[in-house]
């Protein structure tokens, strides 16, 4: 199996889809001739040309509202937001127009249009770049919400969620576009709505998603390393349609859950697993469920102190510790 | 010297001398059949048959009927929340409309639209949409759509004045203009957004549509209240889009006889009673048309009569329709969210898509 970049692997997702359905079309700002902002359509715009690969001015609102006008008619836009966090100026189109138009229409008009890019701290750009609004947009029923952590994942993932019918929100994270995991040479897709079980475990769950199963697994690795803890490790994938039976399988198993995600924690998605714990495995608890989240304040620019903002795997250790 | 300026005479321009008697009598109804429908809405609204707001078209039909009159099989509308004159003049029927009103299963949307929200795709009609200027985005990319696709076509994209001072109907004009997309933005301008006059909400020399000079697109204006005038100018701007692939923005100027929503009780405080009457008297696009008719010999009083009473016996029977229309099920509020789900495909059985 070939070992690719997490962007290597969206590019060649992009690149089958336009091939796979001529109403598939890539737009955003600098996608095209500039190759990407963070390269992931690299060489897309010269394989595929001006009417598949389109470079926008700096508009989101507009931008991102044609794309789903576009979608009505039956295209099928990917549109790449620079960061996810310029989604605000853009929320109306995303949230209304995206997000109900099926549902004020009675079912008479779909919209089936991917929004796409990096919704991550971490990269000391400062509060206003640095947002994770998988949550807030999780909380739009119409909405799906897809956080991938790896490159297999990111490929799968980003097929199904340019055929599915329904708007997807596509979580990407810069410093992942750089990472490289084993992705097969032959076509694959992965399900929205499907967690993956990243890592066996016996004695307590790690249940998170985007780059923090990552971390997850890091500490998982300290945690048998250093403590003789096993941890079983469920990366999420998808928010929203959310895979509920496999996370009371693995709290059913290990009857221990630390929930890890890089977000804030006010009503963050991990509140929302949380109340689902308590109303579905209480009796199959034998420790309160536990959290770790961004530290609760906008994303400090301080590059030595940005780290500690967000999940470490020394964190996640920590807070399993105190389980046992 | 002094010189007369005359008028343009509208009604010889090369779209309405095509016109047959019998179109023209076609717009006569269609302009009844917007006004008794709301009028009818009107009556049940204050008699507590439905929730919500209620945005009144009358006193700016001709804007409606006239614009989608020309409209060939590409060509789209789409509009904001004061969506029932385009609605029925798409050809979506008064019950489906009046039941949508009524908040019931019936309706265009199953009842889970609402006054603001009409939808019929299959006539090309995009809605219906709520928040003000948020359907500027949309109708480019209906244009971009059609462009996309290869076909000739135009995305005719209905807004207020209230409107034209929202961001993203500035961003839409920009990548209209740089992409040469086919859209038409019609500003309905109605001189009140909804409590605040033209000159108190919008900077400008002589119109709203001249801002569009700057994005380089053609603009005009239009009084909306001649229907040979909306035809005229609406036309121009669909060849411009079909020929040339290139926007415009038409400003028409007409006038709402009610308030922004029948909500709205200030609006004889925001503007005077002898301004309304002056309107319905001079400007009242009916009207006007019916002289106009009456004048070419096209119409008379008895089938002026007819009409009247047709359009008004359709209002009334769209209420009885709605009142005996059923409410739509609880089960239903989950349905429509997702299209995976509700046709139970593999994506729609997979993962929990609700979660009460």
């Amino acid at each position: 199996m070939a070992l690719i970049t997490y962007r290597e692997a969206l590019r060649h997702a992009l690149a089958e889809e336009i091939q796979r359905d001529e109403n598939v079309v890539i737009l955003g700002e600098e996608v095209a001739e500039y190759d990407g902002a963070y390269k992931v359509t690299e060489g897309l715009w010269k394989k595929f040309g001006d009417k598949r690969v389109c470079d926008t001015p700096i508009s989101e609102a507009a931008f991102i509202g044609m794309g789903i006008g576009a979608s009505m008619l039956g295209l099928r836009p990917v549109m790449e937001l620079m960061f996810w966090s310029f989604a605000t100026v853009a929320w109306d189109q995303i949230v209304n127009n995206a997000g109900f138009v099926r549902y004020m229409s009675g079912g008479l008009i779909n919209c089936p249009i991917v929004i796409r890019g990096p919704a991550n701290g971490g990269t000391n750009v400062g509060a206003t770049h640095s947002h994770t609004p998988e949550n807030m947009l999780a909380n739009i029923p119409g909405l799906k919400v897809v956080c991938p952590a790896t490159a297999y994942d990111a490929k799968g993932l980003l097929k199904s969620a340019i055929r599915d019918n329904d708007p997807v929100m596509f979580m990407e994270n810069t410093l992942l576009y750089g990472e490289k995991w084993e992705v097969p040479e032959e076509e694959y897709v992965i399900p929205l709505g499907v967690a993956d079980l990243k890592r066996e475990g016996t004695d307590v769950s790690l249940i998170a998603h985007g780059r923090a199963a990552l971390t997850a697994l890091k500490a998982a690795e300290l945690l048998a390393a250093e403590h003789d803890i096993s941890a079983e490790v469920l990366d999420l994938r998808s928010i929203r349609p959310l895979d509920e039976e496999a996370i009371l399988r693995t709290v059913r198993k290990t009857h221990r859950a630390v929930l890890i995600e890089e977000n804030k924690p006010f009503c963050g998605v991990d509140a929302q697993i949380s109340s689902l714990l308590m109303e579905k495995a209480f009796d199959d608890l034998d420790a309160p469920v536990l959290r770790i989240s961004a530290i609760d304040a906008p994303a400090i620019y301080s590059p030595k102190v940005e780290v500690k903002q967000l999940p470490r795997p020394t964190d996640v250790v920590a807070k399993v510790l105190s389980l046992f | 010297m002094e010189q007369t300026v005359t008028a343009p005479d509208f009604a010889s321009s090369p779209i309405n001398q095509s016109l047959r008697p019998e179109d023209k009598l076609r717009f006569l109804r269609e302009m009844l059949r917007i006004r008794h429908f709301e009028q009818a809405a009107l009556k049940q609204y204050s008699a507590g048959k439905m929730g919500g707001f209620l945005h009144l078209y009358i006193g700016q039909e001709s804007v409606a009927v006239g614009t989608v009159s020309l409209m060939g099989s590409h060509d789209h509308v789409i509009t904001a929340y004061r969506d029932h004159g385009h609605a029925l003049a798409v050809g979506m029927s008064m019950n489906e409309c009046m039941a949508e009103l009524f908040g019931k299963v019936t309706g265009c949307s199953k009842g889970k639209g609402g006054s603001m929200h009409f939808f019929a795709p299959d006539k090309n009609y995009w809605g219906g949409h709520g928040i003000v200027g948020g359907q500027t985005p949309l109708g480019l990319g209906l244009a971009y759509g059609l462009k996309y696709k290869g076909l000739k076509g135009a995305a005719l994209c209905f807004m207020g004045d209230g409107a034209v001072n929202q961001g993203c109907f500035y961003e839409s004009l920009n990548l209209a203009s740089l992409w040469d997309l086919p859209v038409v933005y019609i500003i309905e301008n109605n001189q009140y957004s909804m409590g605040t006059s033209l000159e108190r909400s919008s900077a400008f020399r002589t119109c709203l549509a001249e801002r569009a000079a700057g994005f380089a697109i053609d603009w005009d204006t239009c009084n909306g209240e001649d229907l040979y005038e909306v035809r005229a100018k609406a036309q121009v701007a669909l060849d411009r889009a079909h020929g040339q692939s290139r926007p415009t923005v038409l400003e028409i100027e007409t006038y709402r006889y009610y308030g922004h929503s029948v909500a709205d009780a200030k609006h004889k405080i925001y503007r005077s009673e002898e301004e309304i009457e002056r309107y319905k008297q001079d400007h009242d696009p009916i009207r006007l048309w019916k002289a106009r008719l009456l004048t070419e010999g096209v119409l008379t009083e008895e089938k002026y009569e007819e009409l009247d009473q047709a359009s008004r016996t359709e209002a009334n029977e769209s209420v009885q329709f709605a009142e005996e229309s059923p409410i739509p099920s609880d089960e239903s509020i989950t349905e429509d969210v997702y299209f995976e789900v509700d046709r139970q495909t593999t994506a729609g059985r997979t993962g929990r898509h609700f979660f009460n």
